[in-house]
């Protein structure tokens, strides 16, 4: 603990730190495999669907002794259609057939509490017409469309329209790999999946915007010293805010965990489980972004702009000649130009007086 | 809301923590005293946490009426699948629109779910038929039921209420059923009746280039003919063709359809619509004093009464079983009575053979038969009392060991300074849970699964505000500052933190609630509910607490426990100190960026 207060303060005077800036291509190259490979196994395998976007009936039973073989056979007796059977961790099954319409699975339903010797109350189930899951998924098509919109607009107005592209960025990425993970692993895509997928819009950026809102205060009046090149600046500010960006993450993260946790080994499937277990991954995915991706992007962008260029030919030029008296490099940090700065613990503190 | 403000002076509980945390404090009593004086003291729990039916209802676009779904035909849907679900005496029954096109119809647990299904209905076209032939569904089956009889209201008829029907015909008797069929179908050609004649072939090889507008006798008997097939080859006991018998009928032309007759199938040739749904002004299932007994009444509107009076005088002067007429319910019968007389007026009653039940839900189709839109049936969910009890404590205890895990992490970083967390996270819980009890019946919120899932991930939310704040208050404390400024100069800078990212949050969330239905609207409404609590209670209760604390020994001497030791935060003799050493009461200058 005090080792950790210890590092945050190293972290916040800069005297430790990754150089999340330099080294931006590699992580870019990382994002983009991931990215790459999310795609592919998007265009190979696909999302496995659940029920609901195929339309059909889940049902629920009570408590059963009955085994899951016993009861797929059961189940396609009742309705002349393969079923899936799984067996909950609480001594229920949860039984999924396909393409049954609505109508249908009354009888099904009947036939199955006949067959399972349970009265036809203690079986709940779920039927969903075909077009249903179309339905929510297009509906968050559309919230998303809204949504990005909106934020970018916001962004715009309360940073500039650099981190508001970056932001963007960020969050698609967030979405393409969390997206691709459950077509890697074959998650099964429900209608919690599509909330949990939504979620992680406002926390991705929760996050990132958390980090830019440091850089902005650090960058403020980047144009008036000679110290430090703009993705420097930027890197110190990652650094800084580094413990919490992890604490706010390992406190979002926690609470999932919770529910995961409890939607896995209490009750086996269902909403608690789809929609954490997207955000989950999505959050994973949201913190990384916000400090490897969405930063460094923003400095791509910044670094063209005039002012920041010809900043950052002033301070080359300055340490060149500097570099004849002898710096004192620090072996652990390397800043974005390579070349270690001379004074590095009060640069903020000056700035604010 | 939530735009950064530039060099805004810090005000509220920056000098006054007293008056903020007042301000809370009644209204958490508030709450909780609304709460207990309205006796909701718990959240409404949905369909999935208490059980019960959910159905969702997508209103089907008609080919040609690209206007008709408009919120007054929603609205006038609703109350139509309103009155019919509590007609079958579910109190509690709710139904909603959501969204454009949406109705969610909610029933809770201890009803009859397949019954509510069928009264939700997924369409509901009803009409009055003329009944030309009639045959056992299910050859084998012997018949029961007696026919119900029509009468003209207040006239007591016993003779005709208990009068079986016509004996099944045996299928082996088409010819004789055919003749009359043939008749019976080339009736209105010959009469100068106006109805639309029944012979335009429903088969499109007629080598015509266009109907004739006068039947030909080979276009009606090729119409006979093939209704007759039809009519030979339908098996009313099997589902699929039930379902499909009497789908595809227009109103003014005649079709087959099945129906249940007491407990066994029965199926018609039916004759072109004489009176529709829509003719019907009202009719309920009541008990006829005189003969103890229930029968139905039907109202009718002027137009409709002229109709029924048309209809009935041609089908008394009939032999059984043409001098029934059919009430026929999205292409199935689902009363068959039988007529002796012309019934004008535009009042009368169908008794014979009902039940309580089957007389009210006879009576609730009859007066709520037409909805003005037709529906399918999206998604239909039962839920046991037991799995909903099963998924509310998942949930609960799922929200349980998520808190905790954040309340650990929270002490063992924090020490001290978590306990404002707890505490804080304690009033948000306290504020979202009165809310919630109390919108139920506000606004009808209902708390599900989703919403419970929400509110955990909300958690998270609300203690990342704390730690921006915390965080801040240690960089200040890093530059060398004591806890006093340190707390009011780190205020502006997490304020703003906590605005924007919280007002991203809040987007988020509204944007969700807006363009979706269903069950993503409860879980944005939760996320979108504790946002707003989480930037209430940062400002009104956390600042003003930190600002209060800050004067304590405890915390200003920098106690090793306090989460605020200079010595661990690794501070560093500031270069300027002689600057910033004054009072706290003078305002801060927050230079925000």
């Amino acid at each position: 603990m005090s080792k950790l207060g210890d590092l945050g303060a190293k972290l916040y005077r800069g005297e430790v730190g990754y150089d999340f800036v330099g080294k931006r291509f590699v992580w870019y190259g990382v994002s983009i495999l991931i990215t790459i490979t999310a795609i592919v196994a998007l265009a190979v395998q696909g999302l496995n669907m659940g029920i609901e976007f195929k339309g059909g009936a889940v049902f629920t039973t009570g408590k059963t002794t009955v085994s899951d073989t016993k009861a797929r056979e059961l189940a396609k007796e009742a309705s002349g259609h393969e079923a899936i059977v799984q067996k909950l961790g609480n001594g229920t099954l949860r039984i999924q057939i396909a393409s049954l319409d609505t109508d249908s699975a009354a009888d099904v339903k009947r036939e199955l509490a006949t067959g399972l010797k349970m009265p036809e109350q203690d079986i709940n189930a779920d039927l969903v017409g075909p077009s249903w899951g179309e339905q929510i998924a297009n509906k968050a098509w559309t919230g998303l469309g809204v949504f990005m919109i909106l934020v970018v607009i916001y962004l715009a107005i309360a940073f500039e329209w650099r981190m508001a592209v970056a932001a963007l960025i960020a969050l698609i990425h967030d979405l393409t790999i969390t997206v691709g993970i459950y077509a890697l692993v074959g998650f099964e895509v429900t209608p919690g999946t599509v909330i949990g997928l939504l979620t992680i819009l406002g926390y991705s950026l929760y996050d990132t915007v958390v980090v830019f809102d440091g850089l902005k205060e650090s960058s403020k009046d980047i144009t008036k010293q000679t110290r430090y090149t703009y993705g420097e600046v930027a890197n110190r500010s990652i650094n800084g805010t580094l413990v919490r960006s992890i604490n706010t993450t390992v406190v979002a993260l926690l609470p999932v965990a919770g529910l995961l946790f409890i939607g896995g080994g209490f009750l086996g499937a269902g909403m608690l489980n789809d929609i954490s277990l997207s955000l989950f991954v999505g959050l994973a995915a949201g913190a990384y972004s916000s400090i490897f991706i969405a930063t460094p992007l923003v400095v791509d962008l910044k670094e063209r702009e005039p002012a920041i260029k010809a900043l950052r030919k002033r301070v080359l030029a300055k340490r060149a000649a500097g570099a004849a008296k002898g710096g004192s490099a620090e072996d652990e940090e390397s800043y974005g130009s390579g070349e270690a700065p001379q004074i590095v613990a009060q640069g903020r503190a000056e700035r604010r007086r | 809301m939530a735009a950064p403000k530039k060099g805004r002076r810090p005000t509220g509980a920056q000098g006054r923590p007293g008056r903020a945390l007042a301000v809370i404090l009644i209204a958490m009593v508030a709450l909780t005293a609304g709460m207990f004086l309205t006796k909701q003291t718990t959240p409404r729990l949905g369909i999935d946490l208490a059980g019960g039916t959910s159905i969702t209802l997508k209103a089907k676009s008609e080919p040609g009426k690209p206007d008709a779904i408009n919120e007054t035909n929603m609205n006038t849907a609703v109350g139509i699948i309103e009155r019919r679900v509590n007609g079958l005496g579910v109190s509690e029954a709710e139904v909603q629109t959501q969204g454009r096109d949406h109705i969610i119809v909610n029933i809770p647990k201890g009803t009859n779910e397949k019954q509510a299904r069928e009264q939700v209905g997924t369409t509901a076209q009803l009409y009055f038929r003329p009944v030309l032939a009639f045959a056992d569904g299910a050859p084998a089956a012997p018949e029961t039921a007696p026919s119900p009889s029509a009468s003209p209201s207040g006239a007591p008829k016993a003779e005709g209420s208990s009068k079986p029907s016509a004996s099944a015909t045996p299928s082996s008797s088409a010819t004789s059923q055919g003749r009359a069929l043939s008749e019976a179908l080339k009736a209105p050609a010959a009469t100068a009746s106006p109805s639309p004649s029944a012979s335009e072939s429903k088969k499109a090889d007629d080598n015509k280039a266009a109907p004739s507008p006068a039947p030909t006798p080979s276009a009606a008997d090729a119409a006979v003919a093939d209704l007759q097939a039809k009519f030979a080859a339908l098996d009313c006991t099997d589902e699929a063709q039930r379902a499909a018998a009497g789908k595809e009928a227009k109103p003014e032309e005649p079709t087959v359809a099945c129906g249940q007759r007491g407990d066994a199938w029965g199926k018609w040739i039916l004759g072109p619509a004489g009176v529709a749904g829509t003719d019907v002004k009202d009719a309920k299932g009541v008990v006829d004093p005189q003969r103890g007994m229930w029968i139905v009444t039907m109202e009718f509107t002027d137009k409709g009464a002229d109709k029924f009076a048309k209809i009935t005088g041609e089908l008394a002067t009939k032999q059984p079983p043409q001098n029934q007429f059919a009430i026929v319910l999205d292409g199935q019968v689902i009363s068959d009575p039988s007529v002796s007389q012309a019934l004008t007026g535009g009042n009368a009653e169908i008794s014979g053979g009902f039940t309580q039940q089957s007389a009210q839900d006879l009576g609730n189709m009859l007066s709520y038969g037409a909805l003005p839109l037709s529906f399918q049936e999206d998604s239909v969910t039962t839920v046991t009392a037991a799995l909903g009890g099963e998924q509310l404590k998942a949930g609960l205890i799922a929200g349980a060991i998520g808190l905790f895990l954040v309340v650990v992490y929270l002490l063992v970083y924090y020490r001290g300074l978590s306990l404002i967390a707890i505490v804080s996270l304690m009033v948000s819980a306290i504020l979202t849970y009165t809310l919630m009890a109390l919108l139920g019946k506000a606004i009808g919120f209902a708390l599900n699964l989703p919403a419970v899932c929400g509110a955990i991930v909300a958690i998270g939310i609300t203690a990342d505000s704390f730690i921006v704040y915390f965080e801040r208050i240690r960089d200040e404390i890093r530059e060398g500052r004591t806890l006093r400024p340190a707390v009011e100069r780190a205020w502006p800078r997490a304020r703003r933190t906590i605005l924007v990212s919280d007002f991203v949050s809040f987007l988020a969330a509204a944007v969700l609630f807006v363009v979706t239905v269903g069950k993503v609207q409860g879980f944005a409404f939760t996320l979108g509910l504790t946002t707003l609590l989480d930037v209430v209670v940062v400002f009104l209760f956390t600042k003003p607490i930190m600002t209060l604390l800050a004067r304590t020994k405890f915390f200003s001497s920098g106690h090793p426990w306090s989460g605020l030791d200079p010595k661990r935060l690794g501070a560093k003799p500031p270069l300027r100190r002689s600057r910033r050493t004054g009072p706290v009461t003078a305002p801060v200058d927050a230079k925000e960026a």
